[in-house]
């Protein structure tokens, strides 16, 4: 059973029989969309890439993206970059999973973000979502589907941050500009 | 290792027990002929096939698949099999692709028997052919080598025959489809692997082996007469003529086929019990070096984990004392100082934290570790273990070595199995000086003598892991200083040589050395391993430099790093046992040399980074423990397979 999400809306992850999660993965899928106008058939290529900061009290501490695809700690893993974007297939295009037994326990926050590695803006790619799916089963927990593509070349998607001993989920969908994480810093900062 | 042939291009095979496998996109008929030195084929009973897939040596599939493997035993081969050709065909009269040109291109890999690749050939511009001799194995001086064919043949398996001299070839391509086309009516899937300890072994029968196979080939006509004696074979082979048995004789559990152990289910709440092997790999051999591996990435990573998390509560509490200090109003009173104990409290309670998640994990790799350093097959086991003591020189080299263990500070007892990758891909460099922090013996002559040690004990660990004649080790020892470490090789009669001292010495061994890199490297690049000449050895080759620059001209320095860039990748390997401060007359010309090599310590150091972390950790190595006798025991046993191998060369060499 999975949660249609909204912007700054945010579910608790735990499980339904009150058992807390223990992997979780967060998938991201993308869509070039379509081209108005001749040669409207070229199915162009869009590098979105996902990455994952992890933030200690508001410090980051470790990044996890395509250049580091597995967090020091070893509980962060990004299954490795996509260049091209899926034909809109619904499947994780890119995916970092994440052991929440194993974040080491200083680290209270993980944000996801998507950036445009190529430089398109949001206005070309449709059907963008991420997805929280429980590594053990895969079963989906919570879907949020980016709505209104705009001028801008990134976004925090998601966060996933701990309450109390569990985690929680909250869905940010800020837009932002920049190529890779480095330049989305000061635009998390508000959303810690 | 493996190499990508083109077709004409051969290839040294480094054992005889072998496995061959063949894949392509449609089912096909795999078989094999065995030709004599000219390559002719005498008859239907050199050839294993579908409805006679045992031989001497060989046994083939008796079905049409897809993919297959053909074991083969070049050991058990009759003496006066000199070519086994393999041979691919489409199966007639069942469907399917009449021509080779209409399917993906058949692939062939001749493995050993633990899956690794020895050489790979896909046979590409195939088009009408229904038939194509892939490729074949053939003595050369002695040895076997494969080279790559692709002969394909539009007239299918009766002109393939034909063409391999066998008369009746038209009645056997008759047989074969028969039999194939029963095979195919007959089978439905493949059969469910079988369960471990079914006692069945797979068997390639030599000599008397059943119809309709007459298993001894007859003597081709005009051939001389040769002794029938069986080629000289390494201890713990069954002589050809009784069953090959496929165990391999170093390692505990079978190849291949045998599901990885798996950890029982785990009580509810509890981490579940750690098993030996539990990892992925086509032989426990393989499955242990990823188990070690994966303790090893695992150790480090929580290490990080924890390292991190109290950096983190030291830097947060001393930004929280200087935010208290800062601010005048609240610097002095009992609401500075309870703002103090706040920020300790957190930290201590953050690091406790830390710590428990650390000991959780520490807990599942030590018992990890514990039931997996007892399953060790000796490559990798420490000097201690018991499985020393029943040691045998092996058939074929291991995956991997170990040099020694690595542990940290958290938790010291909590020992890494060091192995690398075997043929070692740079050298060794066992640091005979005083540049790390560790808190050694005083006296540097001490710290010498125990470099030297530490050099023999991983010398002895090589020449034990590579199977008798396949790895050989030289001495430089200028001024004679190791005589006493060097007593185990020496007397044992490991070493082709004793230890080159004096300057003439070391530069007659580097010229030795430096020529051989030369020509292999030579007959590498023109593809022509045959021209070699036929005295070379062709192990590889080990040497062991003493006491360096002692002894050395600048001529010599020079040879000394050519061997260092070039050796490793024609099977000449270096180990240095010196202190860097002996050679800094020398300046900084040689410090690519030192970086090149793998630095180790002969006492516990600190110096090795891993590959994901980086954390310093430290190094021990593999030092025999006082009083055991070890290591002479298995250079020993060493030094008898290589005698043995010895004598049984020069028979042979005055027998023809």
């Amino acid at each position: 059973m999975t949660v249609n999400m909204s912007k700054g809306q945010a579910i608790s992850l735990q499980k339904a029989d009150g058992g807390t999660l223990t992997a979780v993965r967060m998938g991201l899928g993308w869509q070039a969309a379509p081209r108005r106008g001749l040669f409207g058939s070229r199915t162009r290529e869009i590098d979105l890439d996902a990455s994952a900061v992890l933030f200690a009290d508001k410090q980051p501490t470790d990044v996890v993206f395509f250049r580091h695809l597995v967090s020091d700690d070893g509980s962060v893993r990004h299954t490795g970059d996509n260049l091209v974007g899926g034909a809109g297939q619904g499947g994780d295009d890119e995916a970092i999973l994440v052991d929440l037994q194993r974040v080491p326990v200083h680290i209270d926050q993980i944000v996801f973000t998507v950036n445009s590695f190529t430089g398109q803006t949001f206005a070309e790619v449709q059907n963008a979502f991420c997805r929280l799916v429980d590594e053990t089963n895969g079963q989906e927990l919570a879907r949020y589907t980016l709505t209104g593509g705009g001028q801008y070349t990134a976004q925090i998607m998601a966060t996933v941050q701990r309450a109390g001993a569990s985690w929680q989920m909250k869905a940010v969908g800020e837009p932002a500009n920049g190529r890779t994480f480095q330049d989305l810093m000061p635009h998390i900062l508000p959303h810690l | 290792m493996t190499a990508e042939l083109v077709r004409g291009q051969n290839h040294p095979l480094p054992q005889t027990r072998l496995e061959i496998r063949i894949s392509a996109g449609n089912p096909i008929v795999a078989g094999a002929t065995l030709g004599d030195e000219r390559g002719t084929v005498h008859g239907a009973e050199w050839v294993a096939h579908p409805a006679s897939p045992q031989l001497a040596g060989i046994e083939v599939p008796k079905q049409a698949a897809a993919d297959h493997r053909l074991a083969v035993d070049l050991d058990a081969m009759p003496e006066h099999i000199h070519r086994v050709t393999v041979l691919l065909a489409l199966p007639t009269g069942v469907g399917g692709p009449t021509r080779f040109g209409a399917m993906a291109a058949p692939s062939v890999a001749v493995t050993g028997l633990d899956g690794t690749e020895i050489a790979g050939y896909t046979i590409t511009d195939l088009d009408s052919e229904s038939a194509v001799a892939a490729l074949e194995l053939y003595r050369r001086q002695g040895a076997w080598k494969v080279r790559a064919i692709g002969q394909g043949y539009a007239g299918g398996l009766a002109a393939m025959l034909h063409d391999q001299g066998l008369e009746q070839g038209t009645d056997l391509a008759a047989r074969i489809n028969e039999a194939v086309a029963r095979g195919v009516a007959r089978s439905v899937a493949q059969p469910p692997p079988r369960p471990e300890g079914d006692g069945r072994v797979r068997t390639a029968a030599a000599g008397g082996g059943t119809d309709p196979a007459p298993a001894q080939p007859q003597q081709p006509q005009g051939a001389p007469q040769q002794p029938q004696t069986p080629p000289q074979q390494p201890q713990g082979t069954p002589a050809a003529g009784g069953p090959i048995d496929y165990q391999h004789p170093g390692r505990r559990t079978a190849a291949p086929p045998t599901p990885p152990p798996t950890a029982p289910p785990a009580a509810p709440g509890q981490p579940a019990q750690p098993v030996a092997g539990d990892a992925s790999g086509w032989s426990m051999d393989e499955r242990l070096y990823n188990q070690v591996w994966g303790m090893f990435e695992d150790l480090a990573r929580t290490t990080a984990a924890y390292r991190s998390a109290v950096d983190f509560a030291e830097s947060r509490m001393e930004q929280e004392l200087d935010r208290v200090l800062s601010d005048p109003r609240t610097r002095v009173g009992p609401a500075a100082d309870s703002a103090r104990a706040e920020a300790r409290a957190k930290q201590t309670d953050l690091v406790e934290q830390a710590r428990i998640a650390l000991d959780r994990d520490l807990a599942q790799l030590i018992a990890e570790a514990e039931v997996v350093e007892s399953a060790l097959p000796y490559a990798y086991a420490r000097w201690d273990s018991p499985v020393w003591q029943a040691y045998q020189v092996p058939m074929e080299v291991p995956m991997a070595l170990r040099l020694g263990d690595l542990h940290l500070p958290e938790r010291a007892d909590l020992r890494i199995p060091m192995l690398v990758r075997l043929p070692l891909e740079r050298g060794l460099w066992i640091d005979a000086g005083r540049s790390g922090s560790f808190d050694g013996p005083a006296d540097s002559g001490e710290l010498r003598r125990l470099a030297a040690d530490a050099a023999v004990a991983i010398a002895a660990r090589m020449l034990a892991v590579y199977p008798a004649g396949e790895f050989a080790v030289r001495v430089i020892d200028p001024a004679g200083s190791a005589a006493g470490s060097f007593a185990p090789l020496v007397g044992s009669g490991v070493l082709a040589e004793p230890p080159a001292a004096g300057a003439q010495g070391v530069s007659a061994v580097l010229a030795a050395l430096t020529q051989r890199v030369d020509l292999v490297q030579m007959a590498i690049r023109s593809g022509a391993t045959d021209a070699l000449p036929p005295d070379m050895d062709t192990a590889e080759q080990l040497l062991i430099v003493h006491d360096f620059p002692h002894g050395f001209d600048d001529r010599a320095v020079t040879q000394l790093r050519y061997l260092a860039d070039e050796g490793p990748s024609v099977g000449v390997h270096l180990m240095m046992v010196a202190d860097r401060e002996d050679a800094r007359a020398y300046g900084p010309v040689l410090d690519p040399l030192w970086r090149s090599l793998l630095r180790l310590t002969p006492v516990a150091d600190d110096h090795l980074a891993d590959p994901w972390v980086g954390h310093a950790w430290t190094y021990e190595p593999p030092t025999v423990p006082p009083g055991s006798r070890v290591l002479d025991q298995v250079v020993g046993e060493v030094g008898r397979a290589a005698q043995a191998l010895r004598a049984a060369r020069a028979r042979q060499s005055y027998g023809s």
